[in-house]
């Protein structure tokens, strides 16, 4: 039997050289484009919004004549919210599809999983809502168009200290990159600053019992409290938050943006702060008219995701467009060299660190609506 | 003297065409006629053969049922990432003197690491399940691969939940075909031997084995260890390859992965897990797309192999065949 | 001291939820001799129907007191569970009857994956919202003690479940037909007990025990998922293992035993230096110190392994 197992698995490995690379010249009539997003599972609502836009911005740019004369085709592959899906799909999308660029993903452990795979590969990734600026960090392939952590920090931490809330608690999501870095970053403008910092709880996210965290927070008696994680949990903890009286405000960053927070929490987030890349209530003419193209589009409304996913793609087609071919080097530099670009989520520049410097909007919940509230430029 | 020789020249044949084909420097004119793609699912299949044999080590030889594999399997992970990421630079700098070899030997060590890091914990885990059985040990077994993930979540230097990432890809099909030649050939001997005649003595009935001057507490130990080792070369051997590792990839769901594969291979047989796992890997890409299918899927040929045919498909006949409970 | 009140009521509805878990356990354990692994899915169910059981029921009862539409759902819950338990019991469980049982433990493991991603493609990944059965408020206590209305429904309706079960244990033919058959079921069926039918009863009771836990859940953490089961379920077998496997006491003093001390554990991390991502890990730590060192439980009564 053994040496049976061993001649079979011999034949098997053997028959190798027999398996050529299935000689799929990529289809040169279209643009390949990969987008991996978070269709399912726990984030699923990032990903189905931030898809919605990259769709949206692809088909308007098919119905416009594509880009330098050829249909750009999306392959969109689902990572299912998990650890280790990303690096496989996009594996496959880099071999098997043959995509010239990749798009994706919102949450940062997602990206920074790919983007050794893209940087390695000389594949270009724009990641539409990453903030951890760690992402960048893999290499000269890898952009994002959106504001960085350390921004979005300092930004929560300003208004924290603006509106007199001196001591805050933090609670941070252990198992999240974006959770980490963006306690982290607040912690460090806010006790810069003249903040008291009471104490920090974690979870994981995928917990349901925060009481222990914040019967310990409640005793510290803080002002404010940071709960820098996704909205899955933020909804709950806000909620067992009111029933253990804890009534202070809370603060988030842009992981809150879901309307899944206000199914969830109900009105204990009424009041509460978090900060965002655009607001749908901004008057400007670009942005009501991707609301309105959107509604239409998808029945349902926009948040800053689906804009975020619009405008990486949007960003991907001018690069392409300036670049005159799609070849990893040029694409990569003329990525890199995107200036001002009047994108839904404001002018984006991408800077030497290939990071989008952009302002940001700090939103109220009131009525269960996010309220624009204020602008914070960098 | 026939499978000695059929051994070495598998291995040495397949070393040579691995290398060819995928290893490093990568010679321009064969690499590029390898899917990459297909590259990724053989030594996905290499890795989960090493994995069931391992767990059939335990689970179907010595009939003492592990449920926390995946635990042994991060220790490896982890372990060798340890070298290779975190000492990596250093280490590759003492190394320098060797030249080329110094990558391939700063793998065999981490290797190594992740081999006798997990073999350890198996140790570990072995030593208090010597007084269990049956439900009660897979339980204890499924508590210790939760307590070393949680242990792992909680450790900040080794990623924590985020994980570890930028893990240097080492692993080729070259270095995954020869460890699982290897695993098999190992497991195959030992248990074929007269030493290993004591697992199955334990398997088949303990208090008999005990009483026939067996000491199944060596057995038991020996078996949990070496199962142990070869989980962890898989692990060690899956984060070189993926590059990325989490707690969350070695839960108990990875654990179930491996039962699978053992069970429907039936408990006992080396071929037959080994055939089993490579079904199961197949099986796993061809429902990549429909990831809650997968499991469904997995599920239902667990339930309706118990019920049906619960020594395998292609078991020990004999070994797993309905036993009457008495109660009286 | 305040804080310290306040985490053991935590502990307690916590561990009043594991309690209800574990008696499914223990009972199922006591007669069939084995450990249903599918045991925590049926919690989850039990949570999922409620919530839909919950949305059907609304139109129909609209200005009906809270409590009634409540326990309504409560118990058409326990008896959706009930039903599935018997139904899973008669498929997959009983065709093993005669195998040995780690053949049956891995049928269990199978029925556990099928249901948790059944759920998965019925229910999605991502967390529900379960509605507010009963607007909860903070009922004062002596010396500035706030218990939340939820937390003491759940415990008081808990011990009200215990002293049915009790009830029905002790005092009927099929509770007494419950003990024959765990203490031997050879004996038990010469006199006369219908096996089959005694278990699928303890399936179902057990099931039932094991949804009002989920509803209870849901109510207090407002969020279900198809997983929700998983860790709750393993920790209420330590729960059982804890108490004395096969002993109904045994399980309700393991399930609170171990929601107080987890959220002791938790709650005090900082002073215990034990960070709070250990709370998981206390479960499986009490199950392997209690198996080495009194391995019949608290309540239970070391045996002697008969050759």
């Amino acid at each position: 039997m053994k040496r049976a197992t061993i001649f079979a698995l011999a034949t098997v490995f053997l028959a190798i050289p027999a398996c050529k690379k299935p000689q799929l010249a990529s289809d040169s009539s279209v643009i390949s484009v990969g987008e991996f997003a978070s269709m399912t599972g726990m984030t699923a609502s990032f990903g189905q919004k931030s898809h919605n836009g990259t769709l949206m911005a692809i088909e308007e740019l098919n119905a416009a004549g594509g880009v330098l004369g050829k249909k750009i085709k999306l392959t969109t592959e689902d990572d299912q919210s998990k650890a280790g899906e990303a690096a496989t799909v996009v594996r496959k999308m880099i071999s098997r599809d043959h995509v010239v660029a990749v798009l994706g993903e919102v949450a940062s452990s997602r990206s920074l999983e790919a983007a050794p795979i893209c940087q390695q590969a000389k594949i270009p990734m724009i990641s539409p809502a990453s903030t951890n600026p760690k992402v960048t960090e893999v290499g000269d392939y890898i952009f994002r168009v959106c504001f960085i952590d350390p921004f979005q920090g300092t930004v929560l931490a300003k208004y924290a200290l603006a509106k007199g809330w001196k001591r805050v608690a933090i609670l941070t999501d252990v198992k999240q990159d974006y959770s980490v870095g963006l306690s982290q970053f607040f912690k460090s403008y806010f006790v810069a600053n003249g903040g008291v910092l009471l104490g920090e709880q974690s979870y994981s996210s995928g917990d349901k019992d925060f009481k222990a965290q914040l019967t310990a927070i409640k005793s510290a008696q803080p002002d404010a409290v940071l709960a820098s994680g996704y909205y899955t949990e933020s909804g709950l903890i806000a909620r067992q938050a009111r029933e253990l009286e804890v009534n202070v405000p809370f603060l988030g960053g842009d992981g809150w943006d879901s309307p899944s927070l206000i199914e969830v929490a109900g009105k204990a987030m009424e009041g509460c702060v978090f900060s965002n890349h655009f607001s749908v209530e901004d008057s400007s003419p670009a942005i009501q008219e991707f609301l309105k193209k959107y509604r239409e589009r998808f029945k349902s409304e926009p948040d800053a995701m689906s804009a975020l996913g619009y405008d990486s793609a949007m960003i991907l087609a001018d690069a392409i467009k300036r670049a005159g071919t799609t070849d990893g080097e040029a694409l990569k530099n003329a990525i890199a060299q995107t200036k001002d670009f009047p994108g839904i989520t404001g002018k984006i520049t991408l800077n030497s660190d290939r990071n989008a410097s952009k302002s940001a909007v700090i939103l109220k919940i009131t009525d269960g609506k996010f309220r624009y509230v204020e602008t914070v430029t960098p | 003297m026939g499978i000695r020789f059929a051994f070495f020249i598998s291995l040495i044949a397949g070393a040579v065409v691995s290398y060819l084909f995928t290893g490093h420097p990568e010679p321009s004119w064969t690499v590029a006629q390898l899917d990459d793609y297909l590259l990724n699912i053989l030594i996905l299949m290499g890795i989960n053969v090493i994995l069931a044999v391992s767990l059939n080590v335990v689970n179907g030889h010595t009939g003492q049922f592990s449920l926390g594999h995946a635990g042994f399997m991060a220790v490896g992970a982890y372990a060798s990432a340890t070298i290779t990421l975190l000492a990596g630079k250093s280490l590759l700098g003492l190394l320098s003197p060797l030249g080329l070899m110094a990558q391939p030997c700063l793998f065999v060590t981490a290797l190594l690491v992740g081999g006798i890091s997990a073999a350890l914990a198996g140790l570990l885990v072995g030593i208090p399940s010597l007084r269990l059985r049956g439900d009660y040990l897979a339980i204890v077994t499924l508590g210790f691969g939760e307590i070393i993930r949680v242990v792992i979540n909680n450790t900040d230097t080794l990623g924590g939940a985020r994980g570890l990432s930028g893990v240097p890809p080492y692993t080729t099909l070259g270095w995954t075909f020869g460890i699982a030649v290897f695993a098999i050939y190992i497991v195959g001997t030992l248990v074929n031997s007269t030493y290993g005649r004591g697992f199955l003595a334990v398997r088949d009935d303990e208090i008999a084995a005990e009483a026939m001057g067996i000491n199944t507490t060596k057995y038991k130990v020996t078996a949990f260890t070496v199962g142990a080792f070869f989980a962890g070369l898989a692990g060690a051997l899956y984060a070189h390859f993926i590059g990325y590792i989490t707690p969350e990839g070695f839960n108990f769901l990875k654990s179930v992965d491996v039962v699978v594969m053992v069970i429907l291979g039936g408990m006992g047989s080396t071929a037959g897990v080994t055939v089993a796992a490579i079904a199961l890997t197949i099986l796993n890409e061809l429902l990549r797309q429909t990831e809650q299918y997968r499991m469904i899927i997995f599920a239902l040929i667990l339930i309706v192999l118990m019920i049906v045919r619960p020594q395998g498909l292609i078991g020990d006949i004999g070994k797993l065949l309905p036993r009457k409970k008495g109660g009286a | 001291m305040n804080e310290l009140f306040q985490q053991l009521i935590n502990g307690l509805s916590l561990g009043a939820i594991y309690a209800l878990i574990a008696l499914g356990y223990t009972m199922v354990y006591g007669v069939l001799r084995f450990i249903n692994f599918a045991h925590g899915d049926i919690f989850m169910l039990g949570a999922f129907s409620g919530l839909y059981l919950y949305n059907w029921i609304k139109p129909l009862t609209l200005g009906w007191p809270d409590m009634v539409v409540a326990v309504l759902v409560l118990f058409g819950a326990m008896g959706i569970a009930a039903i599935l338990g018997i139904v899973i019991e008669k498929l997959a469980y009983k065709p093993l009857r005669a195998r040995p049982r780690l053949t049956v433990l891995i049928t269990a493991i199978g029925v556990s994956l099928l249901l948790e991603y059944l759920g998965q493609l019925r229910f999605g990944a991502a967390p529900c919202a379960f509605p507010t059965l009963v607007e909860p408020h903070v009922i004062q206590g002596l010396g500035g003690l706030r218990v939340n209305s939820v937390q003491l429904t759940v415990v008081v309706v808990t011990l009200l479940l215990l002293l049915g079960l009790r009830y029905i244990v002790m005092k009927t033919r099929m509770g007494l037909a419950m003990r024959a058959l765990s203490l031997n079921p050879t004996a038990a069926a010469l006199m006369g007990v219908n096996t089959s039918v005694v278990i699928s009863f303890t399936f179902g009771l057990g099931s039932a025990l094991a949804a009002a836990g989920g509803v209870f859940y849901a109510s207090l953490y407002q969020a279900i998922d198809p997983f929700m089961g998983v860790l709750p379920g393993m920790k209420a077998f330590v729960a059982a293992v804890l108490g004395g496997i096969g002993i109904l006491s045994g399980a309700a003093l393991g399930g609170i035993l171990l929601g107080v001390l987890e959220t002791l554990v938790v709650g005090y991390s900082s002073f215990l230096g034990i960070p709070p991502g250990y709370r998981d890990a206390v479960a499986f730590v009490i199950l392997i110190l209690i198996l080495l060192f009194k391995p019949a439980g608290l309540l239970g009564k070391t045996q002697r392994e008969k050759v």
